[in-house]
């Protein structure tokens, strides 16, 4: 599976904006103009872009939350996320809930939770509905390593594998579950390989190598749908901020972060489209200043939207009658709204 | 000897002091050593204490849960930190169904205690860190639930959970942590289970309160004490199982007028409890018809405009308060 010119560059404007963003909220929020708490996924950008670059238009995800990239390819603006960020009433969640926690099924997004990894069995029911219906469209989700340490994770992937579903697991190893090492979340030397306990497909990749992180996933992908049942993937890659923003991460040892600092997924990718020809300064230079551009009217699409009232607490609790999901159709269309 | 500390430095105290009289008391919970926990309670005590009794584990509130029930059944006397009150639900069954029949059905007692930072922040903590989920435990008979609302009662009423040969759900306040100081005896305090504490004596009404809401009805009846010169009478329960019925009754008889505020959803909340008591024991004794006011029943939303709504807080409290008085 080679990749062209046009999927590589997608891959590097996905996570070159995708950090963008988030180095955009990081000021946000230190401008206090942000509702809840940030929470980032620098350094680990590869993970979700070259993943959900896998996916096609009317598959599902269920990401966590350090997956700003994998919102992007999947066509959420970032005006939007903006908005989700500062709480605004027109946002993902109209100020409801925050973070990345945003739900779109139109665009084929689960929105997670806090509790972790609650959308990982979630994941598997939208992958077996899939399968019900004889549709060839697959789920992926992703969740840390530490996430793999709780119960609801081995109920699902056990049951993922007796049901055969077409589900593509996106493990992103970082190294840290807040203050907690990997060594201290479990003791086996990979998640990867717990995949032949349960009878899965398992795969090990370097998670800061956006191409070999994409490729992986496509094979994947193509193996959930072509009926060949789910895959786990461990993405081995490292947390290069504290856990959220309030959190100075002084466990983590500064020689960790060093060695990974040489490893930035965005700098790896860039140093590959120069070697072959197909970057230099100027394009790069040019894409900073359109990210900039981006994100700066971006906030300030967001800063103007109108604020949630506090009566709107009150709505949205049930579903009205009628109500029916939102849901992506194989065509790329989508379908909305009562009875649609 | 008593000195000033804060609500948070109340619970370590606590802990402490356990820990040091008591080998059996071990920490078990995600984030509690090195980090401290992520609202550094358990600071300094990976250091004091070494890593045998202040364990961090995996992210596993369900075998968190399940283990300190072992441990307990075979002589310890664990202290399990979920590291959200919202979390406990990732390890409710053991709790609910296990731990908590254990005396019950074969005659063993499990002493054992769950902390968690519980209830909203005022400051945008959203659905899953903020909710009040002392009613999922009210309900099933083998537990015993904590909130104490003062640094003192913190102190005192940890050191009975620890002590408590049952399975004690001890539900911190994350509002007051910081918020709060106040006198808190040094060395040895014990608060029994079941003891409410009359926060503030008076003729006009009662509020019965526990948790971040007795806090703020203790403000709401300055308030009103300030400003319309109503003398209101403030029951902070500090435990609801048990609850102290009789200290409720006597306060509802002395005054005629009750209203019961908790911070959680309205409908099914423990509230809805002492109402119906007060209405069943009290109502030859009520000049007016028991009031209520409760979180709403919908998720604890982020936005800031929207938590002010969806909680009740001193102000509410004081015009709930003013409406009882004028009936
Ligand atoms: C059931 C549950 N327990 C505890 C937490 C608190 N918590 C939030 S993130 C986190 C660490 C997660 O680590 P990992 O799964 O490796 O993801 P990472 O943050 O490293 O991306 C913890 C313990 C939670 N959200 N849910
Ligand atoms: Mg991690």
């Amino acid at each position: 599976m080679s990749l062209s010119n046009d999927d590589r560059y997608a891959l590097y404007h996905y996570m070159r904006l995708s950090r963008a963003i988030e180095d955009g909220a990081w000021a946000l929020a230190g401008q206090g103009r942000m509702v809840g708490r940030l929470y980032t996924g620098h350094g680990q950008e590869a993970i979700p872009v070259g993943c959900a670059t896998a996916l096609a238009a009317d598959d599902v995800m269920a990401p966590m939350y350090r997956d700003m990239g994998a919102h992007l390819v999947r066509g959420m603006e970032p005006w939007e996320i903006f908005a989700q960020y500062m709480g605004k009433r027109g946002s993902s969640n109209a100020g409801k809930d925050s973070g990345l926690h945003m739900g779109d099924m139109k665009r084929g997004i689960i929105g997670m939770i806090s509790v972790l990894p609650d959308s990982l069995p979630v994941a598997v029911g939208v992958a077996l509905a899939f399968r019900l219906r004889d549709e060839a469209r697959v789920a992926m989700t992703f969740f840390g390593e530490g996430s793999t340490s709780t119960g609801a994770w081995h109920e699902a992937v056990n049951m993922a594998a007796v049901l055969d579903v077409p589900l593509v697991m996106i493990c992103e190893n970082n190294g840290w579950a807040l203050s907690t090492p990997a060594e201290r979340e479990f003791r086996g030397a990979t998640i990867a390989e717990r995949a032949s306990a349960y009878g899965i497909a398992g795969a090990r990749v370097d998670g800061n190598d956006v191409e070999a992180v994409h490729r992986t996933a496509r094979e994947a992908v193509e193996r959930a749908r072509s009926g060949g049942g789910p895959t786990l993937i461990e993405c081995v890659t490292m947390r290069m901020r504290g856990h959220s923003i309030i959190d100075p991460a002084e466990y983590v040892p500064p020689e960790q972060l060093a060695a990974w600092a040489v490893r930035d997924p965005i700098d790896r990718l860039r140093e590959r489209l120069v070697a072959d020809g197909l970057w230099d300064d100027g394009r790069e230079a040019a894409m900073l200043a359109e990210h900039k551009g981006i994100v700066d009217a971006a906030i300030d699409r967001a800063a103007a939207m109108e604020d949630p009232h506090p009566q709107d607490v009150y709505e949205g609790v049930f579903a009205s009658d009628g109500q029916t999901t939102d849901t992506a159709t194989s065509d790329g269309s989508t379908t909305t709204g009562a009875g649609a | 000897m008593s000195h000033v500390i804060s609500y948070l430095e109340a619970i370590r105290e606590a802990m402490r002091q356990a820990m040091r009289d008591d080998e059996r008391v071990f920490l078990i919970g995600e984030d509690i050593a090195t980090y401290g926990g992520v609202y550094k309670v358990t600071d300094g005590f990976l250091d004091e204490f070494g890593p045998r009794r202040v364990i961090d584990t995996p992210i596993a509130e369900n075998a968190i849960i399940g283990a300190a029930t072992g441990a307990a059944l075979v002589g310890m006397r664990p202290i399990a930190e979920i590291q959200f009150a919202d979390f406990i639900a990732s390890g409710f069954d053991p709790l609910v169904n296990m731990t908590s029949t254990i005396h019950y059905r074969w005659g063993q007692p499990v002493p054992l205690v769950v902390r968690a930072p519980a209830g909203a922040t005022w400051a945008s903590a959203g659905p899953f860190h903020s909710q009040s989920p002392e009613a999922w435990f009210a309900q099933v008979p083998g537990l015993k639930v904590v909130m104490p609302a003062t640094p003192a009662d913190a102190k005192g009423l940890l050191t009975a959970a620890i002590r408590d040969p049952n399975p004690v759900i001890f539900l911190e306040q994350k509002y007051l942590y910081r918020r709060l100081k106040g006198e808190v005896p040094e060395g040895e305090h014990v608060v029994p289970l079941g003891v409410a504490r009359i926060a503030r004596a008076g003729t006009d009404a009662t509020v019965i309160a526990y948790g971040t809401m007795a806090h703020k009805a203790e403000l709401a009846a300055q308030l009103l004490a300030d400003e319309d010169d109503i003398a209101i009478e403030v029951v902070d329960l500090r435990t609801i199982v048990p609850w102290d019925r009789a200290a409720v009754l006597a306060s509802v008889a002395k005054t005629g007028r009750a209203l019961v505020v908790y911070e959680a959803h309205r409908t099914a909340g423990f509230g809805a409890e002492i109402c119906a008591t007060i209405a069943e024991e009290a109502f030859a004794q009520l000049d007016a018809p028991v009031g209520r006011l409760a979180g709403l029943d919908t998720p604890v939303p982020a936005h800031p405009a929207m938590e002010a709504e969806y909680l009740p807080d001193e102000h509410k409290i004081a015009a709930a308060l003013r409406e009882l008085v004028a009936f």
